[in-house]
């Protein structure tokens, strides 16, 4: 018997090991009240499950953590996977914040009752445009649709009028996109919004025919720059960030806006919210006025992601064309529908 | 090391009644149970897969498996295996010929360099081809890169298998009037069978998997295409039923590999020393089999290699930013070691059980695990993650359910080694051991751990290894804020910075080095077995 014992006490010892190192790399420590922060502020540490750039919410972080003292933990993930993942995970979710790059998956977990209200002084930093109604979540940057296209291959006059125009024949095998990638999706989920199912259907028919599909918006540029493909349908920074550092990808090539309130002049909002379950919620509160502050703002105005800043009234960055000349079609963001999108994409073959 | 087994006797521990007939160690009992509950442990997965598909619903099932994007994603997967596996076992099997059985100059540093591709991860490959040639795409990329990521999965026991041949029967074939190439097509390959078999199935099991490699060069797979459902959708019914198909391959590969090893016997069987090989003369061939092999390693190992340094030099010095790049070394070695000593301790039971008491209970075990292993990581990390968040919400996005994971999908390599090791320990010295007074399980500690004691640590090695190099299962199941070589290299080249990913392609390839010199070594050993 005691043999036996010991046989079993060497696999629940191994067993134990191996659960010892949750300790130090899993769980979310109740939060810490050892902070420096005084007079009764938030403290602590919180837990962002981030879909955003990493580069730029890690700025964002990092200013956040040097002024406050609160530690936060980062999850990177898509837009839609983090916020299928908060569903699922309900109320056991560690997650404190959720940033995203586009709208519909912000939607999606206030669909699911799990965002909490945002606070009032952080709503109040916000333009009503970039906001939903229902002040359960908060834009916190956006995003143009822009088609990149490379000069030595194309003419201005041969450029589409519209978005549209991508799905005819002519445009067979000459542009490209990231279709797995949130950023394309909430295009597509604008573009349902603006022009319906059907004519949604029939634009992803024609893509599927003629477009080639890159992982990742900056291999699609890359890629045009290379002259592999004529153009490209992205957002606009990625041109903007390599042209600030290198150009390597980016100097052949020349975005191109639809403007005219066309589907693909899309002006995409990032958004922020803070869960009901968060174990924190003071200093996610927190966070999320740091971001949307004129300091997180700030950031996007003079740092390297060249994103738009759109709250506390802090000017986009001096390189980009100003919001109001892009002539954005109005698409209320509370409407964008991700899980439509991915459907409807399955169903195209594209994913 | 043997003159330590036979310490003095302790005076008094004979006890009367025991007679000449010693107890094992363990009761078979509680190793039988242990082992059980590991292999239906290991069963969760197949399980998760089968439950998804019938929750899904026939019609949504059969919807979303019947539609044009899995026949796309079928034929993809077919054409790849279809022109990879001949590829990897032509050239394995030419240089393992070359290095083995002909008078090739410096051939014992060939030996070393066609092996050597296994040091770089697929998908450090890939990025490095992608550097060299930046429109690779494709089918065409697709096999390029697979095939010099794992032709040596084949050259490795091709070449022990040749190395451990006896010369005998193919002199009998030459003295019964075969030519050199009929020779070589009707005796010595039929011999290497088994190598070729579990060869081709190891390659075919990593094309299934492959994730990094083909994501770079924009060539879907199943599993592509799983990880991109995944980040559409968590867990959506699409990506699951695209597991399902997925893991129906692999069982079908592991069926073909069992059913084409056959039965015979290829062993040496009989008294005397066997022969030294002859090695044949090369003569006006000399010069081109150094420019193939030449070729080939330059392809496969020294054109990744260079692109890595070249990037790493084009970076400078800003990208070792220890900030960023030390906690991802320590967190990999950590999971490595972790994995690496609990997969070590798991498989015990299995190859104890499978090497003293074989039989179809034992086989059966050691099935379970296998299939498993056959499974993509992905797969395994899918349903890890579902299990986890509906039965055993504390375990969710925790370091042990990953090791865990690692545990699954890396056991067969500890277990095969272990096996070796517990074969080489004949049960009769622990029975000395017992016989002369020591209980039995201060006997099997003494004699048969310690004797087992090397080749658990080169399947630990092994272990070590697949866990540094993991991407899919590490990126689904690590804990909040984890960051590895593995991922800090994915998250870098995929936002096509090349130079920031360099230095964690080059500690993975340095990490990697070691532990693919002692498999090459090991399996020298083993292959006479």
């Amino acid at each position: 018997m005691k043999i036996r014992n010991s046989a079993l006490a060497g696999i629940a010892l191994a067993a134990t090991a191996a659960l010892g190192l949750t300790a130090c790399g899993g769980g979310t420590p109740a939060g810490g009240t050892s902070s420096s922060a005084s007079n009764g502020a938030a403290s602590g540490e919180i837990t962002v499950y981030n879909a955003q750039h990493e580069s730029l919410t890690k700025e964002w972080v990092d200013a956040f953590t040097a002024e406050t003292g609160i530690k936060v933990t980062m999850r990177q993930g898509s837009d839609t996977e983090l916020s299928n993942q908060i569903i699922q995970e309900g109320q056991a979710s560690p997650a404190d914040v959720f940033l995203t790059e586009n709208s519909p998956a912000m939607t999606q977990v206030e669909n699911a009752g799990l965002f909490a209200d945002v606070n009032k002084d952080t709503l109040a930093q916000v333009p009503a445009e970039f906001a939903p109604s229902t002040g359960k979540w908060t834009g916190i940057a956006a995003r143009s649709t822009v088609l990149v296209y490379n000069k030595t291959k194309l003419t201005e006059d041969q450029l589409p009028k519209s978005m549209l125009d991508l799905a005819k024949p002519e445009w067979k095998g000459k542009w490209a996109a990231s279709p797995t990638g949130a950023d394309f999706q909430a295009i597509v989920s604008a573009l349902l919004e603006l022009k319906g199912e059907s004519a949604t259907e029939e634009w992803l028919k024609g893509m599927k025919e003629n477009s080639k599909a890159y992982k990742g918006n900056s291999t699609a540029m890359k890629a045009v720059n290379a002259g592999e493909v004529d153009a490209a349908l992205i957002y606009h920074y990625y041109y903007y960030g390599d042209q600030a550092k290198t150009g390597e990808n980016s100097n052949n090539v020349t975005p191109y806006y639809f403007k005219n309130q066309d589907p693909g002049a899309f002006l995409s909002v990032s958004g922020g919210g803070v869960l009901k379950s968060s174990k924190n919620a003071a200093a996610a509160q927190e966070f999320l006025k740091f971001i949307t502050g004129k300091k997180g703002q700030e950031v996007l105005k003079n740092g390297t992601s060249f994103e738009y800043a759109i709250g506390s009234d802090v000017p986009a960055n001096d390189k980009l064309v100003p919001i109001k000349d892009l002539q954005a079609p109005k698409v209320d963001a509370a409407k964008l529908n991700s899980e439509k999108v991915t459907d409807l994409m399955t169903q195209a073959g594209l994913l | 090391m043997t003159s330590d087994l036979s310490a003095p006797p302790r005076a008094g521990t004979t006890t009367a009644g025991r007679g000449t007939s010693p107890r094992p160690p363990f009761g078979v009992s509680a190793v039988s149970v242990l082992a059980v509950l590991i292999a239906l442990f290991s069963l969760v997965p197949l399980g998760y897969v089968a439950y998804m598909t019938v929750a899904t619903g026939w019609d949504t099932a059969v919807g979303l498996i019947l539609r044009p994007r899995v026949g796309e994603l079928l034929l993809n997967t077919l054409l790849l295996m279809a022109a990879t596996i001949p590829l990897c076992l032509l050239l394995g099997v030419a240089g393992a010929w070359l290095v083995e059985r002909t008078r090739l100059r410096g051939h014992r540093v060939w030996a070393v360099l066609l092996a050597a591709p296994l040091a770089v991860p697929a998908f450090v490959n890939s990025y490095a081809w992608v550097s060299a040639i930046p429109s690779l795409g494709g089918l065409g990329s697709g096999i390029l890169i697979s095939t010099l990521s794992y032709f040596p999965l084949v050259y490795i026991p091709a070449a022990a298998t040749l190395s451990r041949l006896d010369p005998a029967i193919e002199q009998s074939a030459a003295a019964l009037g075969l030519g050199a190439w009929r020779t070589f097509f009707r005796v010595v390959l039929p011999q290497l069978r088994i190598a070729l078999t579990g060869g081709a199935l190891l390659v075919g099991l990593h094309l299934l998997a492959e994730y990094g490699a083909f994501a770079m060069i924009r060539f879907d797979t199943f599993t592509t295409a799983i990880m991109t459902q995944y980040q559409s959708t968590f867990n959506g019914a699409a990506g699951n039923m695209l597991a399902s198909v997925l893991v129906f391959f692999c069982l079908l590969l592991l069926l073909a590999e069992v059913r084409s090893r056959g039965s015979a016997r290829y062993a040496r069987v009989g008294s005397g020393v066997q022969a030294k090989a002859l090695r044949l003369p090369l003569h006006a061939y000399q010069v081109p089999a150094q420019l193939f092999l030449l070729a080939l390693t330059a392809l496969a190992f020294g054109l990744p290699l260079y692109f890595v340094l070249r990037w790493i030099l084009a970076g400078g010095a800003d990208v070792w930013t220890a900030s960023e790049f030390l906690p991802a070394l320590v967190t990999t070695f950590t999971y490595g070691l972790a994995g690496a000593a609990a997969t070590t301790v798991v498989a015990f039971p299995m190859a104890y059980l499978a090497v003293r008491h074989p039989g179809w209970f034992s086989k059966s075990l050691e099935l379970s695990n296998y299939v498993t292993s056959s499974m993509p990581g992905i797969v395994v990390a899918l349903a890890f993650v579902t299990v986890s968040i509906r039965m055993v919400p504390g375990m969710y996005q925790t370091a042990g359910l990953l090791v865990a994971a690692y545990v699954l999908l890396f056991l067969p390599r500890a277990l095969v080694n272990l096996r070796a090791g517990l074969a080489q320990a004949p049960k009769e010295l622990d029975e000395a051991a017992q016989a002369l007074g020591k209980p039995p399980l201060l006997a099997f500690i003494r004699v048969t751990l310690r004797l087992t004691a090397p080749a658990a640590a080169g399947g630990a090695a092994l272990v070590f290894l697949a866990i540094a190099n993991e991407l899919t299962a590490t990126l689904l199941l690590s804990p909040n804020g984890t960051r590895t070589l593995a991922t800090e290299f994915w998250s870098k080249s995929s936002e096509i910075d090349y130079a920031g990913a360099a230095p964690y392609a080059l500690l993975m390839i340095l990490l990697s080095a070691p532990m693919t010199y002692l498999l090459f070594q090991q399996s020298k050993k083993v292959a006479g077995q």
